[in-house]
């Protein structure tokens, strides 16, 4: 085990292969999210239907199942994507359906009256959202949010199985060579504990600048 | 024409599939039987009065969620063997699982314990019950009621991650799927058989879960 903090510095190179999959896959979601959100809040049946499929297959999968199908399927067809891209896109569609379901919890949290009041003074759609309904929906978005992208984190090492060379995919690569398991992967445990600290801190403050630039901005 | 290349060949490798859908299920069976007091236990013991059984139980249920599935895995199935403990591929993902499991389900079990009323602890307390006894015969009786919907949903997303135990060659779904994509270069056919039967045991399961869900009235 006096072999851990070696193999902490090892595995720093897999570190950012693991900060790409986790915020490449967090950025893709967060943006894919909105129009399934807005599609599942839709007055028309077809969209929400749509968009209820969307979210249920995309959970009723596992995911590690997707980053398969994009990186092996794909090619089937001769759509041949890197690893890296496959995992990125798979964790992206993936976010993309959970965090809508945080969006929508989120946007249901404001109350009706609300969206009736802005109404009434005259604002258009967009500024209803920008000025009126985003601000406050904002607070019940963040934790959740922040909570799925430290998820995110420890769910990017299923990209490890497609080979991309992140800190799990490391650690196996150490394994295979050196039969010191125990050790190697207590230090991937330590990378991952390490991480997810400054990425909640990141968290806290990027949901206040949010919230301060929304709210009073 | 390749909607029709693409599922040619499901019929004959449904029976594989489902015998690794069977193995995924016993997973699942395992890590609900080792997981769920697991989980109940750590929670006991987060809302336990010493402070040295709630550090334990805190630092054991952080290291269950701040490290991937995946990572346990591999920690148990190559690393134990170094401590000369020599485990099978599936008892290995039975116990890296269960343990995250437990340690997810272990935050919805305490706040099932915490929503239990405070009047329900004083009137054991004041009908002279010690804390085993009240926890056991008055609180957890009623928080494992309002803990069924969600800790059902986490079943959900650890049945699914039960594919995770491909990577230590356990024959379940998503392993007979690879090798026979392998065998057969048709990747995207098989990959999405796989999908289908996944997606087959997890939509119904969330569904019924929302309904219970919603349907629960007031407990009473």
């Amino acid at each position: 085990m006096s072999a851990v903090p070696e193999y902490v510095l090892r595995l720093l190179p897999g570190v950012q292969f693991t900060l790409i999959l986790t915020f490449g896959g967090f950025g893709i979601g967060a943006v894919l999210a909105v129009p399934v959100a807005a599609a599942r809040r839709s007055r028309r049946r077809v969209l929400r239907l749509l968009a209820i499929s969307y979210v249920e297959t995309l959970r009723g999968v596992p995911p590690i199942a997707w980053l398969f199908l994009l990186y092996f399927g794909l090619a089937q067809v001769d759509i041949r994507l890197s690893s890296l891209t496959a995992g990125v896109l798979g964790l992206g569609l993936i976010a993309g359906a959970y965090l809508s379901e945080i969006y929508r919890a989120g946007l249901r949290a404001v109350p009706h009256g609300q969206l009736d009041a802005a109404r009434a003074v005259g604002l258009g759609t967009a500024r209803i959202y920008r000025h009126v309904i985003g601000p406050q929906a904002i607070v019940t978005i963040v934790p959740p949010a922040a909570a799925f992208l430290i998820g995110l984190l420890k769910d990017s090492a299923i990209a490890s199985l497609i080979g991309v060379p992140e800190v799990t995919g490391l650690s196996l690569r150490f394994t295979q060579r050196e039969f010191e398991g125990l050790a190697i992967f207590t230090a991937a445990g330590i990378v991952y504990f390490a991480l997810s600290v400054p990425l909640a801190t990141f968290a806290r403050w990027a949901g206040t600048r949010l919230t301060a630039r929304l709210v009073f901005g | 024409m390749i909607a029709a290349s693409l599922i040619e060949r499901w019929p004959e490798w449904l029976s594989p599939l489902l015998g690794g859908l069977g193995t995924s299920l016993q997973l699942t069976a395992a890590f609900l039987v080792i997981g769920l007091p697991l989980g109940l236990g750590f929670a006991v013991m987060l809302s336990a009065q010493r402070r040295l059984v709630r550090a334990v139980a805190v630092a054991a249920v952080e290291l269950g969620r701040a490290v991937p599935v995946l990572v346990l895995l591999y920690l148990v199935y190559f690393g134990l063997p170094e401590a000369d403990i020599r485990l099978s591929a599936f008892v290995s993902a039975t116990i890296a699982i269960s343990f995250s499991f437990a340690a997810y389900t272990s935050e919805v079990f305490k706040a099932g314990i915490a929503a239990v009323g405070s009047g329900q602890r004083e009137a054991s307390q004041a009908l002279g019950l010690t804390h085993p006894q009240e926890m056991r015969l008055v609180v957890l009786p009623q928080a494992v009621r309002i803990v069924i919907p969600p800790i059902l949903g986490w079943v959900v997303i650890f049945f699914q991650a039960t594919s995770l135990a491909f990577a230590i060659a356990v024959p379940e779904l998503l392993n007979e799927a690879y090798t026979i994509g392998s065998s057969t270069f048709r990747f995207l056919s098989v990959l999405l058989l796989a999908a289908l039967l996944y997606a087959a045991v997890s939509i119904p399961a969330s569904l019924a879960i929302d309904h219970l869900d919603r349907r629960r009235g007031p407990l009473t």
